[in-house]
């Protein structure tokens, strides 16, 4: 039983617009590990969507493709050309494996907040943004220094060539601010945000229709419950959309990062 | 109050309260759970649908070449029959040449060999002519003689029996004759 739940029961008579309780989930059952909550829940389940749809499309591939393998087909071809290709390059296919996997995992997992009964995008909980951003960053450091050296990639980042002297005395600190420190912060911020806010913003429109109509039924308030409830559907719709384009832009990211690291130069 | 309650209620189940703050269960769920998605979809399923792909390219590719190896082929064995069949035609209007000009040949020598074949019987019946001619003349020369003796012994009423002297004159009247006929011939030519 969700917080939410808890003060619908016991809120009193004015209406309460959802906080950031609607977050907070203890483990699935009583007695339960702690470790065992609806979000963990939910990760679990992507991973297992993930892996089992990719399992019935690759794991027998054949060279005239049928079924499954046509759709999974699609999105590695969808991943492969408008990721791979352009922001890695030529050797972009070698990283197709990483990326399809972010990109499907992360996608599955936003997808989820649309999901009935599972309803919560699992990138609203910070962690699971954290975690492929913190890889992404990872790589990114560990290719730079492997394929520039360590002064080489930091003399490419800070110190680019064909600028006026004084303008690193700007610019050298700002590079190396944005690169090393805030880029896995607004990686893996942008992706939870993205999902919090949308699974907030959705969770208050179904409140208000819900209160509004079912709760306190006045005729001056089921108006307001009414445009709760089609907002609620619209925004739902809406979320979908970000839901897909957020991990589109992850990944997309995450493909720029490794790009950059493999070719400084542009 | 309600406010507070959910604040209770969240401290009781464990969260943080700030959503910005990761908890450390989550960040080990999460990392398995993306580690079992890199491994089994990134690490196994992708290579394969890779690979797949790559041998697909290849199959098509193949195939156009190996269409375009038999439609190469196909025109070469073409060319041959044409360049076969040209021969051909060279070689029996060659012959049908050849034969002609034997043929000509042939009836060329076989002419000739008529015409040899012509003159040397007409030549033959020239020289038998000729022959026959020689021996009527010999034959006509003797009896003309004794036919002339005789006649002249009985114009002149002598007997011309001494044979020596008979010949003497025959022969030297023959002469006589057949310088007269040399004359003429001369003078008519």
């Amino acid at each position: 039983m969700s917080a939410r739940q808890l003060l619908a029961a016991e809120g009193g008579n004015e209406f309460q617009a959802p906080g950031t309780e609607i977050f907070e989930w203890g483990p699935l059952w009583h007695g339960a590990p702690s470790w065992l909550t609806k979000p963990t829940l939910i990760v679990a389940l992507s991973v297992i969507i993930v892996c089992g749809f990719f399992w019935a499309a690759f794991s027998k591939p054949k060279l005239v493709p049928r079924g499954v393998q046509n759709v999974g087909e699609v999105g590695y071809l969808f991943v492969r050309d408008q990721l791979a290709r352009p922001l890695i390059g030529k050797d972009g296919d070698k990283w197709m494996p990483f990326l399809m996997s972010t990109f499907f995992f992360i996608l599955v997992m936003n997808l989820m907040g649309v999901v009935p009964v599972m309803q919560l995008p699992a990138p609203s909980h910070i962690a699971f943004a954290i975690v492929p951003a913190a890889v992404v960053y990872v790589l990114m450091i560990f290719l730079s220094i492997k394929e520039q050296g360590l002064v080489g990639y930091f003399r490419n980042m800070m110190f680019p060539p064909g600028l006026p002297a004084w303008l690193y005395v700007i610019l050298s600190p700002i590079e190396l601010l944005s690169n090393i420190i805030l880029r896995p912060f607004t990686h893996a911020v942008r992706l939870f945000a993205n999902m919090f806010a949308g699974h907030l913003i959705i969770a208050f429109f179904a409140t208000v229709a819900y209160w509004f109509l079912f709760e306190k039924l006045t005729p001056l308030g089921a108006s307001l419950g009414l445009l709760g409830f089609v907002m609620t559907i619209i925004m739902t719709a809406f979320e979908i959309f970000v839901q897909a384009l957020q991990a589109f832009i992850f990944t997309l990211l995450a493909a720029s990062y490794i790009g950059g690291a493999l070719h400084p130069d542009h | 109050m309600s406010k507070l309650l959910a604040a209770a209620v969240a401290a009781e189940e464990g969260g943080h309260g700030n959503p910005l703050l990761p908890h450390a269960s989550e960040l080990v769920f999460g990392s398995i759970a993306f580690a079992i998605v890199l491994i089994l979809v990134g690490w196994k399923l992708v290579p394969q649908i890779q690979k797949t792909l790559a041998e697909r390219t290849e199959a098509i590719e193949g195939g156009l070449k190996r269409a375009e190896a038999a439609q190469e082929e196909a025109k070469e064995t073409l060319e041959a029959y044409k360049r076969q069949l040209a021969e051909a035609r060279h070689d029996a209007a060659r012959l049908r040449e050849e034969a002609k000009e034997q043929g000509a040949q042939i009836i060329a020598e076989m002419r000739e060999q008529a015409q040899e074949e012509a003159r040397r019987i007409i030549e033959a019946a020239h020289a038998q002519i000729e022959a026959d001619r020689q021996q009527a003349l010999q034959q006509l020369r003797a009896e003309i003689g004794a036919l002339a003796v005789e006649l002249a012994g009985r114009v002149v009423g002598e007997s011309l029996q001494d044979s020596a002297r008979q010949s003497r004159v025959v022969d030297r009247f023959l002469e006589e004759l057949e310088e007269r006929a040399r004359t003429q011939e001369r003078i008519s030519s």
